[in-house]
């Protein structure tokens, strides 16, 4: 597979080496055009994601976490530097975005469909995927006839089937309760390692972030810039109740505030 | 059930809980989560369906037999409802009935299919290309308030008195209206689902396949009964209007025929086939197949 190259439309072109990188982001920045004139959302962000790696995201709101998924994406252009992916990127939403008019198996078999395999081997990968996030029987549903949870899981086998090396997670779980939250803190952990994808998860539950990643990255507000920056080496697999995790979450809680406490001093 | 289950031992603490015992777990809040969804039977629905449009139509009828039995006016002007249902069955026994609608259908039906072949692509292209949209979109939405009966008189004089003339007189009337129902459901297609199908690899024609069109049906479909509505409608006042042998007898004509024959029975008649006719298609087609994709989308909420 090529790497997909996503630059600002003035930079130099260079080429990345992405060997043994999911997604490099180099010097990345990013401006919309408001009524009171150029507002930087990103400032100079760089960023590796090597392959197999779990990185969450974290900030506050305006820290344009968001922003640079779809820069990831390639769903938008940066101002500035240059982001480079192995291949398209899968991405996940808050909200489902299964569609309504497929039921279940077709919004996953539609994503390989797209992906160009062919009609033979659709079923089957389908009802693998299925299997993979527990849902084996519910090809034939319709995506209204699924909890919230049931839901989400579909949309995470939809983003699988794409076999994209890099899965980019936009805060998936925010709208679920929190016991449906934990069961599936648990399953995309056991289907990360199973399948060794790498991810790239945006959230701003501090909890989630130690649970889930092996590396936080912690993003300033207005504009985003990198701010902190954590491994976390926590054994897996971790429960969110761990004291190793509640200890690492007061840390890089602490220091969220801090960032947050700056915007109030004038 | 389960009374022989052996205990599994307690999950140590930092360990994973055992695959089986989140599986089952899952497999709980799934089960507790669904929403169990079902059709209502056939009863309830009768009750609620069907019963109180029967009681409307009984209770019409009466007032009607009172008004003529209480003489409110000539008996020319308003004729009794058994002199209607007479002429129904004269018409039936002639087999005249079955052909005056057929030809009035028929027409309808080719011409309305006609206008969703060029209104389709015209709303998809309206809807899609910001030029074409600046251009004919207010044009297209204009001519939807037009009433389709201010084309006869050119189309006469166009085309002559026949069947391309009345065609014409459909198209102009059902084209805007499906075009501009398959525009206005362009429109609402949440940004979400084309986001979604933009990193699925759905762009350009496969875009627009396999994402926007589907998005887009609710809103096709009511353009595509309105379209229907004013097929009826251009059509009926197109065989009013025109008059030649060559045209045959349609619903139109029949009514236009029983005013120069002065007979309000006849005109009645006309009426209410003309009235049937479109509602028998809607309930028939269109009602269907609307019900059928909101309630797959899980959009017909019961109420």
């Amino acid at each position: 597979m090529g790497t997909t190259l996503t630059k600002a439309p003035e930079s130099a072109a260079h080429t990345v080496d992405a060997a043994g990188v999911a997604a490099r982001i180099e010097h990345v920045s990013k401006s919309f055009a408001t009524p009171a004139g150029q507002q930087l959302v990103l400032d100079d962000i760089t960023l590796d994601v090597r392959q197999g790696e779990f990185v969450t995201l974290l900030g506050a709101s305006g820290c344009g976490k968001s922003t640079l998924l779809n820069l990831v994406a390639g769903l938008d252009r940066p101002s500035a530097g240059a982001i480079a992916t192995d291949g398209r990127p899968a991405l996940m939403f808050q909200e489902h975005a299964l569609f309504p008019w497929l039921t279940a198996g077709k919004n996953i078999e539609l994503a390989l469909k797209l992906r160009g395999l062919p009609k033979a081997e659709r079923r089957p990968r389908t009802e693998e995927l299925l299997t993979l996030v527990r849902l084996d029987g519910a090809y034939g549903k319709r995506v209204h006839e699924l909890s919230g949870g049931m839901r989400q899981r579909v949309a995470l086998a939809r983003a699988l089937a794409q076999d994209s090396k890099l899965l980019l997670m936009d805060e998936p779980f925010a709208a679920l309760d929190a016991i449906t939250r934990d069961v599936l803190h648990d399953e995309l952990s056991r289907i990360w390692r199973e399948t060794g994808v790498s991810v790239l998860f945006v959230t701003h539950n501090v909890r989630e972030a130690v649970r889930l990643a092996q590396r936080v990255v912690l993003l300033s507000s207005r504009p985003g810039r990198v701010a902190h920056e954590w491994t976390v080496d926590i054994e897996q697999p971790r429960r969110i109740e761990d004291a190793a995790v509640a200890e690492l979450s007061v840390e890089i809680t602490e220091e969220l505030r801090g960032e947050i406490r700056r915007h109030g001093q004038h | 059930m389960g009374s022989t289950e052996t205990t599994t031992p307690a999950p140590r603490e930092g360990q994973e809980r055992d695959t089986h015992d989140l599986a089952g777990l899952e497999a709980g809040l799934d089960a507790l989560d669904t929403v169990q969804t079902g059709r209502p039977p056939l009863r309830e629905t009768l009750v609620q369906k069907v019963l109180p449009p029967v009681t409307a139509v009984v209770l019409v009828l009466v007032v009607w037999q009172i008004l003529v039995w209480v003489k409110v006016t000539d008996g020319y002007k308003l004729p009794a409802p058994d002199a209607v249902w007479q002429e129904v069955e004269n018409a039936w026994l002639q087999g005249t009935l079955l052909e005056y609608i057929w030809t009035s259908v028929s027409r309808g039906m080719f011409g309305f299919l006609m206008a969703l072949a060029i209104g389709t692509p015209l709303g998809l292209i309206v809807a899609r290309i910001k030029f074409v949209r600046a251009a004919i979109g207010p044009i297209l939405s204009g001519l939807q308030s037009l009433p389709s009966v201010a084309w006869v008189p050119p189309a006469v004089i166009w085309l002559g008195l026949n069947d391309k003339m009345m065609y014409a007189v459909i198209l102009l009337g059902a084209v805007p209206s499906i075009a501009n129902g398959l525009v206005s459901g362009v429109d609402q297609v949440p940004p979400l689902f084309l986001r979604a199908g933009r990193t699925l690899g759905a762009t350009g024609l496969r875009g627009t396949w396999h994402i926007v069109m589907p998005a887009a049906l609710p809103g096709y479909l009511a353009g595509l009964k309105q379209g229907w509505a004013f097929s009826w409608r251009s059509l009926m006042a197109a065989e009013i209007i025109a008059q030649s042998p060559d045209l045959g007898m349609g619903l139109g004509q029949l009514l236009e025929a029983g005013r120069t024959n002065s007979s309000m029975s006849q005109v009645f008649l006309a009426i209410l086939l003309i009235l049937i006719v479109g509602i028998a298609i809607d309930l028939i087609v269109f009602s269907p197949l609307e019900r059928w994709v909101l309630r797959s989308r899980g959009l017909l909420v019961k109420s």
